[in-house]
Formats: structure tokens, C-alpha cells, sequence
């Protein structure tokens, strides 16, 4: 007989087929990766970053190439909170049947807490991501992700408009992470997403000037990975809030250890961009791995790392 | 739409000193026209390295690159019968249903080798194209007699008149008397500006632009059209003339 082995979790009541997320900003709306494969087999799908007005981004080149990961700078390109709910999500729901992760992102306290309260009417959206970690914007992104003060006041400015379970995205770019991801809890979290891109830069020697037209840029992929499972780690142990990993997974056994270190789901980022089959591959990997490493129930294996 | 497939290596040779060709053979149903690009995963590198289709045909596709940085001395160094894990059928191209009879292909350096496969379309497609090619020296100058195998008119411009007509296209354009009614173009960015500049028929330009993913997932590429923003690498490369802000 075949054995069974169990791929599911549940994030805050939200049932998850299996823990892998696609990440957002490395999967748009689905509608690219579509044209590979059936979305179906994802656990959840976490959408474009999206703020209250549509925004163009940063000035190109927005891309640069690392070993083992890349800088981008593309700076929250997205049509804007009106045009997601009116046009992406429907579309989204129409080619994606499991739990979708509205990223929400924002430059002042107002823009976070109206975009989440026009989030919250949308029934179609189970989880709310709120990115207080961008490093590619001035004025707000990262600014709220860095101070325990202040992501918890966005925190409580986000729980006070909706229902919905809320996620804090945050920076791997402090000095503690376990204060802020703590203080998000005390502000009433439902939950923490860790972590977003590493702050980075690249020069082009022979022209002497930066890659990236904005200089710098966040920095994912591979190479990350190890950063991930060790703030996943710090956190899942110091919070009472599900984790969900973010950062260099690229394989089910990426997959597996950041659960071990705390995360109850994993999302998968810059491994997309590279190979746009990755988030499925990783799936259907999962069971021959959970066999390999004893495992029949993923779920048992959260934060089994002490 | 657009594929994942492994494509076997059958020759990678240079053409001159800095450019190579190199024939694949593998699924080629999803290349649709000219002016694709298929996007190359290269051991060790992070990124895929994004290569326009220079011809293809039911078993083969041909790419041709400029040796530029450590991803393409890799790709100069393979052998036949390396296998490389490829995106296919990747980006718009080029729009050959209108009614233009005479249009005029324009390539400069690595943006030569798209034109190759439009050109033999366009030909197919009964009409009557030409062809400028661009480059900055003699020994520079690639595929000048597979053109001219097409049975078109070929014009070479080298910027230091060691071949064909001394400068830039547009002087070359100018000095041979071209007529025509519809451009295409590949180049880079300045010489597509000059063509703008010194044309007004209908007309389509194919960008260059440093990319992530190459099919429209992470927005790297993306840039400001009179029609909104574009993404070069998935509502691109190719624009047309009414769309494009400088």
C-alpha cells in the first residue's frame, strides 16, 4: 500500500493544501504562470504587492544579478488597490481556487488602513500581508518595519479595519527582529511573514556606477536562505503567532527545514522568477522528501527544532 | 504561450571574433514570430540569459550572441550535445498582417539576427522586404550573405566605411534612396531613436532591457508607453512607433 503522507496546515483557521505560498512580488497576479501550469496545486497564492494609488516603480535597470540570488529595485509597481479589487482578483479567483494572500503595502498609516478596510469586503481574500518591509520605497515601506513603535501602530491601525487574519511582513533589516515581530504580536497580529529582501547593491565595475539605477535594491534567492530559517527561527520561538518563511526556499527540503525552524507555511519567492515551474516542482517533491526524512504529517514537524 | 524544454546543443560556432551562433534542437512550437526571445539557464548563474531568435523551424531553433560578460563566455564555451533547460516563445514580436509591401529591416550589431527570421516570413508572405545592417567595423559584420541568400536587397553601414556605405543606417538609408512603407528595427537604443527620428511610416522597434524572469512575473523590465507601462520582456520587446516615449 501506498503510504499517505499529509501536505496540509492550517494558517489562523485557513486550511492550506499544502504549506508552499508563491511570494509576493515574484508572481504577479498568477496570470503568468498560468500559461505553465495549473495554480490549483499551490496551498496559497500571495499577490502583487499593492498600495492605495497605482505607481509605476522605480526608474530601470531594476534588476541585477548575484551568485546565487538577485538585487531587484522594482519599488511596488502595481495598478493600485481599485483596479486589483476590480480587475486581478476576480481574474486571480477565476484561474486559482485556494486561499489568496492580499499583500498590502502603504506610505502612510491612512493609505494601509484604507487599503486593508477595502481588502476586508473582498470575500475572496482569506489572509491579509501587510508589507511594512519594502526596502525599494522612500517615505514608508521599510521605514514602518524597522521600529517596534511603528509596526505595531500599523499593526493596530490594520486589525481595527477588518476581520481577516493579518500578517506582518517584516524586515530582515534591523538590528532585533524578535521586538518587532513581538510587538506586532502585542499589537493583535494574527500572524508574521519573514522575511522580505536583504538590502543590497551591485556596481558595474567597468562602468563605475551602480547596477541598479536606484543603487540599491533588495536583495533575494538562494543565498538568503540561511538568514530566513535563522529569523524564522528567532521568531517562531519568541511569539505565540503563526510564521509563515519567506526567503531562498528552493526546494522541498528548504521547504522542510524552514518548518522545522517555526514556519507553519513557506513561501517561495526568487526560485519563480528563475525557473516558473519551482513553486510546483516543490510541491510534488514534498511527499518523496516527508517519506526520506520520516515524515507522514507536515504539520508535526512545525517548530520541531528547539 | 510560451515553454520550458531541453534543447540540445548541435553547433555553437563564432561568426567573428565576439559573435557566436548556435543551433538548438528541440520543441520549437511555441516560438509564433519574429522577434522573439528565448531566456537560456546557465549552470551557476542566478538569472537566465535572454537571446532573440535568429531563425527557426520545426526541429531547430538558431540563436545568435555577442560574447559580452561571464554568462555568454560560458555559452561560447559548449559543445554540441550540451543540453540546456530553455523558456521558449517568449516576448510579442513582430506583426507582419498589415498591408505593407516594401517594408524595411533594419538590425544593428546583435539586433541583426531577429531580422533574419522576419525577413524570410515577410518574403513568404509575398511582399518585397530590404534589409540595412548596422555595425561598427568590417570585421564586425555577420550574416550579410545569408540575407542576400534570401534574394533581397542588402545594404551594409559600417561607422568607419570599411564596408559598404560609410556611418550610421539612416545615412545609409538615405545615400542607397530606400523607399519604403513599413520599418522594422533592432538595435541599440540610439540608432532606434535616429530611425524615429528620420522616418514617419509605420514602424516597430524591438528594446533591449536588463531582465528578471523574462515572461512578465516581476516586473524588472518594465517602461512608461503612451498606452501605459509595458513590460519589454512580455508586452514587449517589440513596440510600435505611436506608443513609444523617449
Amino acid at each position: 500500500m501506498v503510504k499517505h503522507y499529509d501536505t496540509s496546515v492550517e494558517l489562523c483557521g485557513v486550511k492550506l493544501i499544502n504549506p508552499v505560498i508563491p511570494a509576493s512580488g515574484t508572481f504577479g497576479f498568477g496570470r503568468e504562470f498560468a500559461e505553465y501550469y495549473d495554480l490549483d496545486c499551490l496551498g496559497a497564492i500571495s499577490f502583487k504587492g499593492t498600495t492605495r494609488d497605482a505607481r509605476f516603480g522605480n526608474p530601470t535597470p531594476r534588476i541585477a544579478e548575484c551568485t546565487s540570488g538577485l538585487i531587484n529595485s522594482v519599488g511596488l509597481q502595481n495598478p493600485g488597490i481599485d483596479q486589483v479589487i476590480a480587475e486581478e482578483l476576480p481574474h486571480l479567483r477565476q484561474i486559482f481556487h485556494n486561499p489568496i494572500v492580499a499583500n498590502i503595502s502603504g506610505f502612510s498609516l491612512e493609505e494601509y488602513e484604507e487599503c486593508c478596510a477595502k481588502i476586508d469586503k473582498e470575500e475572496q481574500v482569506e489572509i491579509i500581508e501587510v508589507n511594512v518591509s519594502c526596502p525599494n520605497v522612500h517615505n514608508g515601506g521599510m521605514s514602518f518595519g524597522t521600529q517596534p513603535e511603528s509596526a505595531a501602530e500599523v499593526t493596530r491601525r490594520v486589525k481595527a479595519v477588518t476581520k481577516k487574519p493579518v500578517f506582518i511582513k517584516l524586515s530582515p533589516n534591523v538590528t532585533d527582529i524578535v521586538a518587532i515581530a513581538k510587538a506586532c504580536e502585542e499589537a493583535g497580529a494574527d500572524g508574521i511573514c519573514l522575511i522580505n529582501t536583504l538590502l543590497g547593491m551591485r556596481i558595474d565595475t567597468m562602468r563605475r556606477k551602480p547596477v541598479i539605477a536606484n543603487k540599491m535594491g533588495g536583495f533575494s534567492g538562494d543565498a538568503i536562505f540561511p538568514v530566513a530559517v535563522r529569523m524564522v527561527y528567532q521568531v517562531a520561538n519568541a511569539c505565540n503567532i503563526p510564521v509563515m518563511g519567506c526567503g531562498g526556499v528552493s526546494s522541498a527540503s528548504d521547504v522542510i527545514e524552514m518548518m522545522m525552524a517555526g514556519a507553519t507555511a513557506v513561501q517561495v519567492g526568487a526560485a519563480n522568477l528563475k525557473n516558473p515551474y519551482a513553486a510546483k516542482e516543490i510541491i510534488e517533491a514534498l511527499p518523496k522528501e516527508m517519506e526520506r526524512l520520516g515524515i507522514e504529517r507536515l504539520s508535526d514537524i512545525i517548530g520541531i527544532v528547539k | 504561450m510560451y515553454k520550458r524544454g531541453i534543447y540540445t546543443i548541435v553547433s555553437n560556432e563564432p561568426l567573428t571574433p565576439a559573435v557566436y551562433r548556435m543551433v538548438l534542437e528541440g520543441d520549437t512550437q511555441y516560438i509564433t514570430r519574429s522577434g522573439q526571445f528565448v531566456n537560456i539557464e546557465l549552470e551557476g548563474k542566478f538569472l537566465r540569459r535572454p537571446i532573440s531568435v535568429c531563425d527557426y523551424n520545426e526541429a531547430t531553433l538558431t540563436i545568435i550572441y555577442k560574447v559580452v560578460g561571464r554568462g555568454t563566455e560560458q555559452m561560447r564555451q559548449m559543445a554540441a550535445g550540451t543540453q540546456l533547460d530553455i523558456l521558449t516563445g517568449l516576448g510579442n514580436g513582430f506583426a507582419t498582417d498589415n498591408n505593407a509591401q516594401r517594408p524595411l529591416l533594419v538590425g544593428g550589431g546583435v539586433g541583426v539576427p531577429p531580422m533574419y527570421n522576419l525577413c524570410k516570413r515577410l518574403k513568404s508572405e509575398g511582399k518585397q522586404p530590404r534589409v540595412v545592417l548596422g555595425f561598427n567595423t568590417a570585421s564586425e559584420v555577420f550574416y550579410k550573405a545569408e540575407f542576400e541568400a534570401l534574394g533581397v536587397d542588402v545594404y551594409v553601414a559600417t561607422a568607419d566605411g570599411s564596408m559598404g556605405i560609410k556611418g550610421f543606417v539612416t545615412d545609409a538609408i538615405r545615400e542607397a534612396g530606400i523607399e519604403f512603407d513599413y520599418l522594422y528595427t533592432c538595435g541599440p537604443l540610439p540608432m532606434l531613436k535616429a530611425l524615429y527620428d528620420a522616418t514617419d511610416v509605420p514602424a516597430e522597434f524591438s528594446f533591449e532591457e536588463r531582465m528578471g524572469c523574462g515572461f512578465g512575473a516581476c516586473m524588472g523590465c518594465t517602461c512608461k508607453t503612451k498606452y501605459g507601462n509595458k513590460r519589454i520582456c512580455k508586452d514587449g520587446p517589440v513596440l510600435k512607433r505611436e506608443e513609444i516615449i523617449w
